[in-house]
């Protein structure tokens, strides 16, 4: 079966930033053709690049950490910056690219030409930009009956906050995650960003996407699916919805403790910020882990004598492991304690990843080449399929990559017609000189 | 009842803790017959974990296990007998799909694995979602949310400089990671839907985090493109102002930091002189020495005086990417996914009426319905069994014997 589970699938893809994008990246790891829309007169910010499109060197080292920066050559954004931000290249693999500007009519009809030709339409805009545009699923369906259209914005298409522009990082304080996490003993202003949202959510529309699928081709409709990123989240946070509406109790901050009740903590290791993560949950386990450290003096004191009073006593236990793991690497005392059977691991940076000897050997690193960045590794498939073996197959794409592909293939424009659209500024591989 | 998009989809579910029935709760959902199967006596271990009705650790009282399995029945059944291997063998000839995360040597050991179901079942999907996949030298390790966020996720960059990194909330590392299963597994049921073809599918919860976030992903290239990795930063140093998470007069709230929304900053404020005002108009400006100060003179009165609700809906209304840090309390009692008809009540035989988390999806033709809430512990025994053709009688014994 080399054949890969969506091949024949064509997905149009009208997204910024991440979530979307991120569904449309996991359809097109597993055989659909995407097709990325993209316009060279609009700069959505965070997508191909923060505000600058076309910054200064110094402003980008000054300003932007390492998540959201222009890469490559010591942060060098050359000439074609927005083909080069890292955070628009982790998602974009797999995917064809064109540009085409919608609020023209023309560029409006080349759409809805392409969506006349493709079976799913995903688009993470605020409900207000399809609305403006005209062509949400009303006007869509006119052209294709039986398209599948899924629509996910931060608050769905509806509701007081309906036309609330956020992103993760606020849906996360909207949803409660961010009000859950961070260090007990600091206020929330201590708390590093995070963007949960944007993964469950991407992933919920994907699993939606295939579900909708699946009924197109057993009933030949189509439809329209309206998601909101909050409400994809909402149930990843089970817990403590479940608390509240239980107990009316608001669950609070544990730091790296563990919500069920295991004794565990992230300790520091010999190294320069090298850290290790080591659960204790059952009795088996404590046992192993007191074999581990060769069964010293003080894990026979009466204070860590069951689970309770190892709870009871987790911060002295807390000095007591880290007394230990201090003097060893991060990788040694995950070996030591798994072969005791202790849950343990290491905290990865970036190079750990690469250099990892399990995540070689399951070769999760997959090689691209890229026009503009060259040759590298680049994060792979989520996961395997027995029956329909699979890797990255093309590098992440340019802004108007696949523009003369898209346009006289897919669409049927014709070489004129193209012409004229290329005139018009509606096809090209860099942006629009307006554009700061 | 309802038809749904799944109603006509049988699964066979061997997943306990969170990710796992977390998957099937997807597919259940959404109207797939799931069977859940348990251990005798105890049943899924999810069900002695927190948070319970009323402070009460009984076996029917988790919240966590109530939320995980709506929509499935449930059985009990002794996979390490011979008998109940049978079992499995039998209910895998007229299901589509069977996913277990159990540790990648039970299965084989019991003679479940892949190889043996197929040629029960040439069309089935079999998913197995473990902590490090199916193969590789970590295969056998134990592991936590804590560890698996360590390992596979962007924890090394969440905390500050000088302390221990910090993982996420809660269990949104295993969610995560039932999520990406669930996808997984409709894609591979699609093909066997169309093909006749079913197979395996590895599920590893350290790859749904290295494959899967988006912090870590762009990470990952950067280290590629740059060889940079990404040291914890205090938030607090702001890079662009106003943004991040800031106190207010009852709580906090959170602003992007990104520089061309600096106009919306001044509308917000209703200090339109602050628009074009070089000290803070450019991201650059922001950072010169002394102007974060100068802001914070103007900024901290404002905020402090109004609430977070205030606070938001003036910075919405103003075009500034903003949301309030609410709490479970907060979060229940906000309008917008009561009017969205998000929130569902499930009524349960044990705890009575509850509130939960709804459908991550509107749409008419794909509806998401509460049919049952979470089964109690051995609930369908007769009404499987029975269809297999065991009698009452058979059923008591099987139970005294420890095999349901």
């Amino acid at each position: 079966m080399a054949k890969l589970p969506l091949e024949g699938v064509r997905v149009v893809e009208l997204c910024p930033i991440w979530a979307g994008p991120f569904c449309c990246m996991l359809l097109a790891d597993w055989g659909a053709e995407v097709i990325r829309v993209e316009s060279r007169h609009h700069f959505p910010v965070y997508t191909r690049g923060t505000s600058m499109v076309r910054p200064p060197l110094m402003q980008v080292n000054q300003v932007w950490s390492s998540y959201a920066a222009y890469m490559l050559r010591g942060y060098d954004p050359s000439a074609t910056p927005w083909n080069r931000f890292t955070l628009f290249n982790s998602h974009a693999r797999n995917k064809l690219g064109m540009t085409v500007d919608l609020r023209r009519p023309e560029g409006k009809e080349i759409f809805k030409r392409l969506i006349g030709v493709s079976d799913i339409f995903i688009e993470s805009n605020s409900p207000r930009v399809m609305e403006e545009l005209g062509l949400t699923y009303d006007v869509l369906k006119e052209v294709k009956p039986d398209l599948i259209m899924l629509s996910l914005s931060g608050f769905g298409q509806s509701g007081p906050y309906k036309y609330y522009r956020v992103l993760g990082a606020h849906q996360e304080g909207f949803v409660g995650h961010t009000y859950i996490r961070g260090y007990t003993d600091m206020d929330f202003t201590a708390s590093t960003t995070l963007y949960h949202t944007d993964e469950a959510a991407g992933a919920h529309a994907a699993f939606a996407a295939l579900m909708a699928l699946y009924r197109r081709r057993r009933t030949g409709k189509g439809q329209y699916i309206d998601m909101a990123q909050s409400e994809a989240t909402i149930p990843h946070l089970g817990e403590a919805v479940m608390d509240y509406t239980m107990n009316q109790r608001i669950t609070e901050r544990l730091g790296n403790r563990d919500y069920h009740g295991a004794v565990q903590g992230c300790y520091r290791c010999w190294g320069r910020d090298d850290w290790v993560n080591i659960t204790i949950g059952s009795e088996e386990e404590w046992r192993g882990f007191c074999r581990a450290l060769g069964d010293p003096e003080w894990t026979r004191d009466e204070k860590f004598a069951d689970h309770q009073s190892r709870l009871k006593n987790h911060d002295e236990l807390d000095m007591h492991i880290e007394e230990w793991t201090g003097r060893l690497g991060k990788c040694e005392v995950m070996h030591i304690l798994q072969a005791e059977g202790v849950p343990a691991g290491l905290v990865m940076d970036e190079r750990d990843a690469y250099t990892d000897p399990h995540v070689r050997e399951r070769e999760f690193f997959n090689e691209l080449t890229h026009a503009d960045c060259g040759t590298h590794m680049y994060p792979g498939l989520a996961w395997r399929m027995s029956k329909t073996p699979n890797q990255l197959r093309l590098p992440p794409v340019a802004l108007g990559g696949h523009n003369e592909h898209v346009y006289k293939q897919v669409i049927g424009v014709s070489d004129e017609e193209y012409q004229e659209l290329e005139k018009g500024g509606h096809i090209g591989t860099d942006f629009a000189p307006e554009i700061p | 009842m309802a038809e749904q998009v799944l109603s006509d989809v049988r699964v066979l579910d061997l997943t306990w803790y969170i990710a796992g029935p977390y998957c099937t709760k997807l597919l259940a959902d959404y109207g797939a017959d799931v069977i859940k199967v348990e251990r005798p006596p105890d049943g899924d271990p999810a069900r002695k974990m927190g948070p319970f009705f009323r402070d009460d650790p009984h076996p029917e009282k988790s919240g966590l296990f109530l939320h995980l399995n709506t929509n499935k029945r449930g059985i009990t059944l002794n996979l390490k007998s011979e008998w109940g291997q049978g079992v499995i063998k039998e209910l895998v000839r007229d299901v589509d799909i069977l996913v277990e995360s159990f540790s990648p040597r039970v299965m084989p050991s019991l003679g479940l694995d892949y190889e043996a179901l197929e040629k029960v079942n040439p069309k089935l999907v079999v998913t197995s979602i473990s902590n490090f996949g199916q193969t590789g030298p970590y295969r056998d390790f134990k592991a936590s949310e804590l560890i698996i966020y360590g390992m596979g996720g962007a924890m090394n960059q969440i905390g500050l400089p000088e302390r221990e990194p910090l993982k996420k909330g809660g269990n949104v590392i295993q969610y995560q990671g039932g999520t990406m299963a669930g996808i997984a597994t409709m894609m591979a049921f699609l093909v066997a839907s169309e093909e006749g073809v079913g197979q395996h599918v590895d599920v590893s919860l350290m790859e749904t985090q290295l494959g899967t976030i988006d912090r870590r992903m762009a990470q990952l290239l950067a280290y590629q493109y740059n060889k940079a990795t990404t040291a914890r930063a205090d938030p607090r140093d702001r890079r662009a102002y106003p943004g991040g998470i800031w106190p207010c007069a009852d709580g906090y709230f959170e602003l992007a930091a990104v520089g061309m929304l600096w106009p919306s900053v001044a509308k917000m404020l209703d200090m339109p002189e602050l628009e074009n005002d070089p000290r803070f108009s450019t991201v650059l400006a922001q950072q010169m020495p002394g102007h974060k100060e100068q802001f914070e003179e103007i900024w901290y009165p404002w905020i402090m005086e109004r609430t977070k609700k205030e606070i938001v809906a003036k910075g919405q209304a103003s075009g500034v990417l903003c949301g309030p840090i609410n709490n479970m309390e907060e979060v229940l009692d906000d309008p917008h996914w009561w009017q969205r008809e998000f929130w569902v009540q499930i009524e349960h035989p044990v705890t009575g009426k509850l509130t939960y988390p709804g459908a991550p999806s509107k749409a008419e033709q794909m509806p998401w319905v509460i049919r049952r809430p979470a089964p109690l512990l051995g609930q369908h025994n007769e009404e499987v069994y029975g269809k297999l053709g065991y009698t009452k009688k058979e059923l008591v014994r099987l139970k005294e014997n420890g095999l349901i």
